[in-house]
């Protein structure tokens, strides 16, 4: 009976398992934060159908309510699977999965005939498609949670993914172009009309696992068994072959299938994950000049050879000018730059806007189609929920406490934020335009199950994080065959500041 | 492995803060020149969100708006097609407006600030802003005959215009360029559709999209003559007055002989000046020409409008279509001395006067009008989208007067005789009194020359009620006598149905 004398509000001095108690799951503040941002998706459905149809029809909610009843189901899966997850992660993606949903759907209202508007279902059209796609990732999401119950047994599967990673990236280049391009780009795989993948969207993934892993075990050779050359620290070419054999591998592929952006992100993926596994400086040094270099390069090769490097010199003209050409090659980015600036400061409102002149709205120009309807001020909040997401994952990264959950984490966080900044970057002539999708808002399966795995695994990753240390700690057991052997991760890391 | 953690997580919020900053750039610093680039269609769209108003010609609208269920809630229509093409212009999605839809645009979409009130109003009741309404003074039937009898000239010129105007007010009762086209494409919703429409009469050689009736300036011919004549009669020659003629005549300075159009026009040396007019005596006017010196040609055609570059015939305080100057060109030397030989062949309308037919409708409606020349116009009235409300109504303004009241009536007495007894008798109507001038005029050498007309109808009191001026781009011959003879039907027409109500 003395428990009862002593206030309820110490948690650590109740119940019988002290050191799981301090830690707090936290898993009530996700569900009012998904609520909160299930009723902004359901009110912007509102606020779009109020615009564009003039009234508000009874079943505006229904889009909503299906996202709501399938986060749900993610948030029961990760309340009993991974209850130590960051409570963030997922009230931050399904708020913009649900403004990704509602605009296209508010894009297939603009097309459909004034007749049609109101009968439109709530599967039909890009929106539907894109929700039923939600549906699908979320489900994959969950079975990815379900399946992997501690990150670093994936480490296991580590070569195979990355061969894996690297037959994805090269399947569309060694199709025939029927079956893999798409407006110029082969970077599909076609099954039929109406069904595509994008597997470069799971390479990515897979890929990241292999550079974690190999990066990781290479970890004390790469920083130590060095050559020094010019002031910099090089690592010997055998500690290093392979990691960079399958970037450039994937990177080389890419610029041959003619899809600049993704490759842009494989290089920085690549960076960056060395440089967090060596903590050498000079890595970033190293990238970056290569980058510019390359890039002037190209650039240059472009204006005086052509061939390969053309596609990368027209681009970079329409970057400095698009202005120039406003009614063909600049056209595009002519038209996402009138968008963003008819937006203003606050915007036409949601359903006010004219996406329908933006060419590939649903797809690369979203963030500029959205821009026009939300403003500045919507923009920003719409960066800095995806700046929530990365910095969560790095805090995941920082926490956790084996360096195969750290790189792998950090590359993933980074990789997320990375595809944000360029493609955002692109459509506001920040930086040239480069195809990319804006991750859980464009139309498109692959894209956003492959960005729904990538949040599942930073799930993971800061349930692992936060978990308690104590053994047996939490209501999920380890998986039955239990942690993989050692790692060269120790949980040293998590002592150093 | 924290500490480059932590960087990249530095990093990140760097790259993010650039964009910040990009977005503000782009939506807060550069939003208006953006929002009103020309590229925008945004603001099109919207415009196109409201009902815009007719254009209307006698109680028919031949510009006007219906609802579809495509993007652009409104389609343009032109129901009068090629008819009514350069007097109303067009309004397209992608390309520049023209016409009328340029010029009372403001009106028209509902944008303009005299229809503030309207839009408030509507606000409140929730009623669908349109726009407002343009009454044309063009008479329905003259527009019709204009058309039909410039498409079907008996001479099968390609080219030519024709306008009328009521001599007392300036209001414009017809005005025909050919060829014309159908604006309706050009308004169509499919940008590619319309681009490809205007790229095809764009690149038409024979420019259906020029308004000759304002924009052509070709020689005169003997039109011409009448603003000689009023010169002499201003400087004492009388109708009557007996001026050197001749079947041929050399200038004193220049070994080419100038000839009468044919051998039975004034052989004799002498004629009256009533009959030179009415015979067209190219002789006798390159004579007088000479005698009255280039000032006073020059300063005539300048009184009756010549060298005015700022003349819009449109709403009569506002903007509306631009006329080009025509001019009298150098009579002089190279050296600037008296050229005999280039005045005698300017006093006949050759050599370098060039003049607009809408000029050759002034001076003849100037001579019907005592005198008086009123600035022409189109719009007649602007009305509220709800039809109750006018904003404008037409005040007809004098522009000048370039002769007096009885040079005027001498003039008139001299063209009435050019109908009846003359060149002109193709444009005689029944019950009216009608006078006019033709002209032929060179265009060169190889070429078939221009035929034109200019005159007026006045009725059994008097008062006039019609001038015209038609011209045909290289008729060849007998085009002066098939100008007049257009002339004619289009008065008829005219009088018959006298304009926009």
């Amino acid at each position: 009976m003395t428990a009862a004398a002593i206030p309820a509000s110490s948690p650590a001095t109740t119940g019988e398992q002290p050191g799981v108690r301090l830690a707090r799951s936290r898993r009530n503040a996700e569900l009012s934060l998904l609520l909160v941002a299930m009723v902004l998706v359901a009110a912007y459905g509102a606020m779009v159908e109020a615009k564009v149809l003039d009234t508000v029809t009874a079943d505006f909610w229904m889009p909503a309510a299906a996202l709501t009843a399938v986060f749900l189901g993610l948030h029961l899966v990760i309340r009993f699977l991974a209850p130590f997850a960051d409570p963030a992660l997922l009230p931050a993606v399904a708020l913009l999965n649900g403004i990704g949903v509602g605009f296209l759907r508010r894009i297939d209202l603009g097309k459909a005939a004034p007749t049609e508007r109101e009968d439109l279902a709530i599967f039909a059209g890009t929106g539907g498609r894109q929700l039923a796609w939600t549906l699908v990732s979320v489900i994959l999401a969950a079975g990815l949670l379900t399946i992997m119950r501690d990150h670093r047994s994936v480490s296991r599967y580590a070569y195979t993914l990355g061969l894996a990673g690297i037959v994805l990236v090269m399947i569309p280049a060694v199709l025939p172009s029927r079956f893999s391009e798409i407006n110029g780009a082969k970077l599909w795989i076609k099954f039929g009309d109406s069904f595509s993948i994008q597997p470069g969207e799971f390479a990515k993934l897979a890929l990241l696992v292999f550079f974690a892993y190999y990066l990781v075990r290479k970890r004390e050779v790469l920083s130590l068994a060095s050559r020094r050359f010019l002031g910099i620290d090089f690592p010997r070419g055998r500690d290093l072959g392979p990691v960079v054999a399958v970037w450039l591998v994937s990177v080389l592929v890419l610029v041959f299938e003619k899809d600049l952006g993704t490759s842009l992100l494989y290089f920085g993926m690549f960076v960056v994950t060395l440089y967090i596994a060596t903590e050498r400086v000079s890595w970033l040094l190293i990238g970056l000049v290569l980058f510019f270099g390359g890039v002037y390069l190209a650039y240059v090769l472009g204006d005086v050879v052509g061939g390969p490097f053309a596609n990368f010199y027209l681009r970079a003209q329409i970057w400095l000018d698009p202005f120039a050409d406003p009614y063909n090659d600049g056209y595009q980015l002519v038209q996402g730059l009138l968008a963003l600036g008819t937006g203003g400061l606050f915007g036409a409102g949601p359903g006010g806007g004219q996406p329908g002149l933006l060419p590939e709205v649903q797809n690369d120009f979203i963030f500029a189609g959205i821009g026009e309807e939300i403003g500045l001020f919507g923009l920003s909040a719409l960066l800095v929920v995806y700046l929530l997401i990365v910095e969560r994952g790095l805090r995941a990264a920082l926490a956790v406490r084996d360096s195969f959950g750290k790189l792998l984490a950090g590359g993933l966080a980074f990789t997320l934020g990375l595809q944000v900044f360029v493609i955002v970057g692109g459509i506001s002539k920040l930086i040239p335009l480069t195809g990319q999708t804006t991750p859980f808002l464009s139309a498109g399966g692959s894209s956003l199950m492959a960005n729904w795995l990538l949040i599942a695994a930073l799930l993971r990753i800061s349930d692992g994080a936060r978990r308690p240390v104590a053994g047996g700690g939490g209501k999920a057991a380890r998986p039955s065959g239990g942690p993989p052997e050692q790692l060269h991760g120790a949980p040293t890391e998590v002592i150093r500041p | 492995m924290n500490a480059p953690l932590r960087r990249v997580g530095v990093v990140v919020m760097v790259l993010f803060g650039l964009l910040f900053a990009n977005l503000n750039w782009i939506q807060a610093y550069k939003a208006d020149e953006y929002r009103t680039s020309d590229y925008n269609g945004r603001v099109q769209v919207a415009e196109y969100e409201r009902k815009r108003g007719n254009i209307e010609a006698g109680g028919t609208a031949f510009a006007l708006s219906k609802e579809t269920d495509g993007e652009l809630k409104f389609q343009r229509s032109y129901p009068g097609g090629a008819r009514y093409a350069h007097i109303l212009g067009y309004k397209p999605v992608n390309l520049a407006e023209t016409g009328i839809e340029k010029f009372e645009n403001d009106f028209l979409a509902g944008t303009s600030d005299a229809l503030i009130a309207n839009r408030v109003k509507d606000m409140f009741t929730g009623d669908q802003s349109g726009g407002g309404n343009v009454l044309l003074t063009v008479s329905k039937g003259a527009q019709n005959t204009a058309f039909e009898q410039l498409r079907n000239n008996r001479v099968d010129a390609a080219k030519g215009a024709a306008i009328a105007v009521d001599p007392r007010t300036g209001a414009v009762q017809a005005l025909v360029s050919m060829p014309s086209f159908d604006p309706n494409p050009l308004v169509s919703h499919s940008t590619n559709e319309a681009t490809a429409a205007y790229n095809k009469l764009e690149q038409d050689p024979a420019g259906p999209l020029k308004n000759r009736a304002l924009g052509e300036v070709l020689p005169p011919g003997s039109t011409f003559k009448i603003v000689v004549a009023a010169a002499a009669l201003e400087s004492g020659v009388g109708q009557q007055t007996r001026i050197p003629a001749g079947a041929s005549w050399t200038p004193p300075t220049s070994g080419t002989p100038i000839r009468n159009a044919a051998p039975s026009i004034c052989p004799e040396d002498e004629v009256t000046l009533i009959n030179a007019v009415t015979e067209s005596c190219n002789t006798g006017f390159a004579q007088m020409g000479v005698r009255l010196g280039a000032d006073k040609i020059k300063e005539k055609a300048r009184q009756f409008g010549f060298e005015q570059e700022d003349l819009t015939v449109g709403h009569l305080n506002e903007a509306g279509h631009p006329v080009a100057a025509s001019r009298t060109g150098s009579m002089e030397n190279a050296d600037g001395g008296a050229d005999p030989a280039a005045l005698a062949q300017s006093s006949i309308g050759q050599r370098d006067v060039r003049m607009t037919p809408l000029q050759g409708a002034l001076i003849a409606a100037s001579v019907a009008n005592g005198g008086s020349q009123m600035r022409p116009y189109l719009v007649r009235q602007l009305l509220a989208p709800d039809r109750t409300t006018s904003y404008y109504t037409a005040k007809p303004r004098e522009l000048r007067q370039p002769v007096s009241g009885q040079v005027a009536k001498d003039l008139r007495d001299m063209m009435v005789s050019v109908v009846e007894n003359g060149s002109g008798t193709n444009a005689q109507l029944r019950g009216y009194t009608v006078g006019g001038k033709t002209g032929t005029a060179q265009s060169a050498p190889d070429r078939p020359d221009h035929g034109w007309f200019i005159g007026f109808a006045l009725d059994k009191n008097g008062t006039p009620v019609s001038a015209v001026c038609v011209m045909l781009e290289q008729a060849g011959p007998g085009g002066s006598a098939e100008a007049a003879r257009i002339a004619g039907q289009i008065m008829r027409a005219a009088i018959a149905d006298p304009g926009g109500r």
